[in-house]
């Protein structure tokens, strides 16, 4: 216990602690981007993967994970969370609760000023094998700025993997409220915003003049916008029904955005235009109960899309259930997925969403050291995390549950 | 003085559990409406032939796990489980190979019918939260046998739920005990014979920072101005029910409820997250001579199950939902094992139209992570926290729950280990009766509601 405990100070700590070399040994690998490898090497130097294969030498002076019988796989990247921006969010607790500012469109909002590394969702989140994680706002037609950071450091700087990573809108029955209470209502409002923030940029110095007409939204939201109009921020939008789905390739195409669809409940349906759009859907695959919002859910959604060849990235999104992203993952299995696809929705086809699939989500030289060893199948229930390591430093596998687990395992407890 | 037998033996809610026969329209001007049926159960088993599954795994709940074995069930009831098995003419007989066999799942804690999809705010049925004791509602009456969770549920191996009112308040209502089955009323889902539960809640839910109870003091000073109150109702009747004077007392319907608690005759069913606020619920018990028969939610069960193994009070507890109140800040994946290791009776249950169609893996991500904990639990034992212990909270523990000869056959097919995130049941018989079948769409019935919708049912 002592020594976990002083472990965990010492990730804390971050910083310039010198990142060691490392050579995971023996286990079955699997590379995500390539077919497993039996009886392999990994080796992780500087805090990226130095090198991946079945006849790589162990580096002299590395540390040696014995990996035998291990499976070993990228960590696990989770897209659409709240973690490190919220703890509580019944019983009118608000204290820990930064994700929704009020308003409208606040496309200038990030919540990534207002991230807690320190937030005990994280360590217990990395238990699971998640080492990446977007921190989401909610709420409103445009509710802000999405960060993606991996989930050990204790300075933002030392844990961000893109910020922003997208801008969120809602198209939802959620988003109603924005349009006057209409769905058509949120879908005109975003286009004018859009339209508006396109004005913007070419009207700078008559914006300052206040030499035309009112725009959509303030300055800094507009100037916000910029990076989505000109395709380097993509805009996830929130859609479940499918003719909310239907507007937000619409939107997507009259402004050449680079769209992606967050829920995507009915998405099944129209998978075919979804993949000839080369638009990813990032869903929950738990999803089957209806809702008006979309009462097409069905449990197979994910494996329709895959089939049609739509990138599917999978997420949980309820704040008690984030550690719940293998389980979710294994079920799309259950669901007629293959298994190395339901690998992917979890490691490569997030990072590839996020745009960040160059550094992050398989394990191929070069890449940020991301690795987890496992008792065996991540997907499935039986098996746990062994061995963890983020930007290629061994996280120690502690956190408020297990020593709560240590305090009553014997009772009465031991103060 | 009262005698305590009497006033049993003439306890309104035994008729209303009778389920026997009556004429429904009949008018019955010499007796009490106290006591004439109520609401009762008209469901009615299903005929199926007989059903023999070989060569399959086999967890009864009942202490064995069976390689090669076969069961055999007929007229609704198992009639063996052993390894050799003769085949009677006219049993239909499914090949188990790989496959594994468990009694139906029970889910002590639903609110499926009472905040049923597609959960409008119309639907909204399962608070009536206008007063701190509301012990005078019954769930089965907001219940809506057309939420198109119900098939969902199904699919997933559920056979029996007890249906909640919510948590809003002290004293929720009534709870009911249901036959999972397609119907058109509740009543045709209705348990035969299965008591009422009663829905308490503490915490964080019913306190209310403007109006009483404010506090959880308030909480349980709420309680017990109910129960004080309820002894003397209860009084009242057993006294007039055994010597019928002129004065007869005033029918209470909240006082009634309570009172058939003082019984013994209607469970407890207690929301109670924190273990210092469970410790005090078992007081309260001891003040008014009532169990908790389970604790629900009870994250900090593991906290004091040397406390509730002592008591005999089961916890249904989720794997591992957390974090998300402050009185869920200290929930562990260990809670379930803890228990069991303790010597307290654990339950998995859901509280969630989505938990409820995988409860087999919450069961097992909970008893995986006691046995990394170091705790020995094996697979019967797990299966026994989402069939044989529910059958014992939701005091049916004597017809269901295990399969053994003579109790219902509530079974489900499992395409593998339940253990497994890649297993998932292929056929659910209730009461002998297969109401799902995933390999036959005809037997995968979607609710009025799907209708006309896209929803696809089951699928794959």
């Amino acid at each position: 216990m002592r020594h976990a405990a002083l472990a965990l100070i010492g990730i804390a700590l971050g910083g310039p602690v010198r990142a060691q070399t490392i050579a995971i040994t023996g286990g079955t690998v699997y590379p995500v981007s390539g077919p497993k490898l039996e009886n392999a090497t990994v080796v992780l130097r500087d805090g990226k993967i130095a090198a991946v294969g079945t006849d790589v030498p162990v580096p002299d002076g590395a540390t040696r994970v014995d990996a035998k019988g291990r499976w070993v796989t990228p960590g696990l990247i989770h897209l659409r969370t709240t973690l490190g921006i919220h703890l509580l969010d019944s019983g009118g607790d608000e204290e820990t609760q930064e994700y929704i500012r009020e308003g409208q469109v606040k496309a200038s909002f990030t919540v990534a000023d207002a991230i807690d590394p320190a937030i005990m969702t994280i360590p217990v989140a990395r238990m699971e094998g998640i080492t990446s994680a977007a921190a989401v706002p909610s709420e409103g037609l445009i509710p802000g700025q999405a960060v993606l950071f991996d989930l050990a450091g204790d300075r933002l700087e030392d844990m961000l993997v893109k910020g922003p990573m997208a801008m969120v809108a809602d198209l939802s029955e959620s988003a109603k409220k924005s349009g006057g209470g209409s769905r058509a209502g949120a879908v005109q409002r975003l286009r004018r915003v859009l339209r508006d923030a396109r004005e913007y940029a070419e009207r700078r110095e008559d914006f300052r003049k206040a030499q035309i007409q009112p725009l959509a939204a303030d300055a800094e939201d507009l100037e916000a916008l910029q990076p989505v109009l000109g395709g380097s921020v993509p805009l996830y939008v929130i859609a479940n029904r499918r003719s909310d789905i239907e507007n937000a390739l619409r939107i997507a195409a009259e402004f050449q955005l680079r769209l992606a669809i967050y829920g995507g409940i009915e998405a099944w349906q129209m998978a075919p235009a979804l993949a000839a759009a080369k638009v990813p859907v990032i869903l929950e695959p738990l999803t089957d109960s209806p809702a008006f919002d979309a009462l097409g859910a069905r449990l197979d959604n994910a494996t329709l899309l895959r089939e049609a060849g739509v990138t599917v990235a999978a997420a949980q999104t309820d704040a008690a259930h984030f550690r719940d992203l293998r389980q979710a993952a294994g079920n799309q299995v259950r669901n007629g997925m293959s298994w190395d696809d339901a690998l992917r929705t979890v490691t490569l086809a997030p990072a590839e969403v996020a745009l960040v699939g160059a550094r992050y989500g398989s394990l191929d030289a070069g890449k940020v050291a991301n690795v987890v060893v496992w008792s065996g199948d991540p997907l499935e229930l039986s098996s746990r995390v062994e061995h963890l390591f983020i930007r290629g430093r061994a996280v120690p596998l502690v956190s408020r549950q297990t020593e709560l687990l240590q305090r009553y395992r014997k009772l009465p407890p031991a103060y | 003085m009262r005698s305590r037998l009497f006033g049993a033996a003439l306890a309104p809610a035994l008729i209303a559990l009778s389920g026997c026969a009556v004429s429904h329209n009949a008018p019955a001007a010499d007796s009490l409406s106290v006591l004439r049926p109520q609401y009762p159960s008209t469901y009615k088993r299903r005929a199926h032939p007989p059903v023999l599954i070989r060569n399959a795994t086999i967890l009864t709940a009942a202490g064995t796990e069976l390689t090669g074995g076969s069961i055999l069930f007929a007229d609704g009831k198992v009639v063996v489980v052993g390894r050799d098995t003769t085949v009677p003419p006219g049993t239909t007989v499914v090949d188990g190979s790989g496959k594994f066999v468990t009694p139906g799942l029970i889910d002590t804690h639903s609110h499926i019918g009472v905040y049923a999809a597609p959960g409008t705010s119309s639907l909204s049925d399962g608070n009536e939260n206008t007063d701190p004791v509301t012990a005078q509602v019954w769930a089965e009456h907001s219940f809506w046998p057309q939420d198109p969770n119900i098939p969902l549920a199904i699919a997933g191996g559920i056979t029996v739920i007890q249906v909640l009112p919510g948590s809003s308040n002290l004293i929720g209502g009534r709870s009911a005990t249901l036959r999972l089955v397609p119907a058109r009323t509740v009543q045709e889902m209705k348990y035969p014979g299965a008591p009422y539960g009663l829905k308490m809640a503490c915490g964080e839910n019913p306190k209310d920072d403007e109006e009483y109870p404010a506090t959880r003091m308030g909480n349980v000073a709420g309680y017990r101005a109910a129960f004080a109150e309820a002894e003397q109702y209860r009084e009242k009747w057993d006294d007039h029910l055994e010597d019928p004077g002129d004065d007869r007392p005033e029918r209470d319907l909240k006082l009634e409820t309570l009172a058939e608690v003082l019984r013994g005759r209607i469970l407890v069913h207690n929301h109670c997250y924190r273990a210092d606020e469970m410790a005090q619920m078992l007081d309260l018990g001891r003040e008014f001579g009532f169990g908790i028969r389970s604790f629900h939610h009870a994250v900090e069960a593991y906290k004091i199950a040397d406390l509730l193994a002592r008591d005999g009070v089961a916890s249904s507890v989720w794997f591992d939902w957390w974090g998300y109140k402050m009185e869920a800040l200290d929930g562990i994946p260990e809670n379930a094992a803890l228990l069991q290791q303790a010597g307290a009776r654990a339950i998995i249950h859901s509280d969630s139209p989505d938990a409820i169609q995988r409860l087999n893996q919450d069961a097992a991500r909970a008893m995986y992570a006691g046995r990394q904990a170091g705790i020995e639990i094996t697979r019967d034992q797990a299966i026994r926290w989402i069939t044989a212990n529910p059958a014992w909270a939701l005091g049916i523990d004597s017809t269901t729950g295990t399969l053994e000869p003579g109790k219902a056959a509530d079974v489900v097919v499992w395409s593998g280990d339940p253990f497994s995130v890649y297993s998932k049941p292929e056929q659910v018989y209730n009461e002998g009766w297969l109401v799902f079948d995933r390999n036959d769409p005809k037997r995968q019935y979607r609710t009025d509601f799907n209708l006309g919708t896209s929803a696809p049912g089951v699928g794959r």
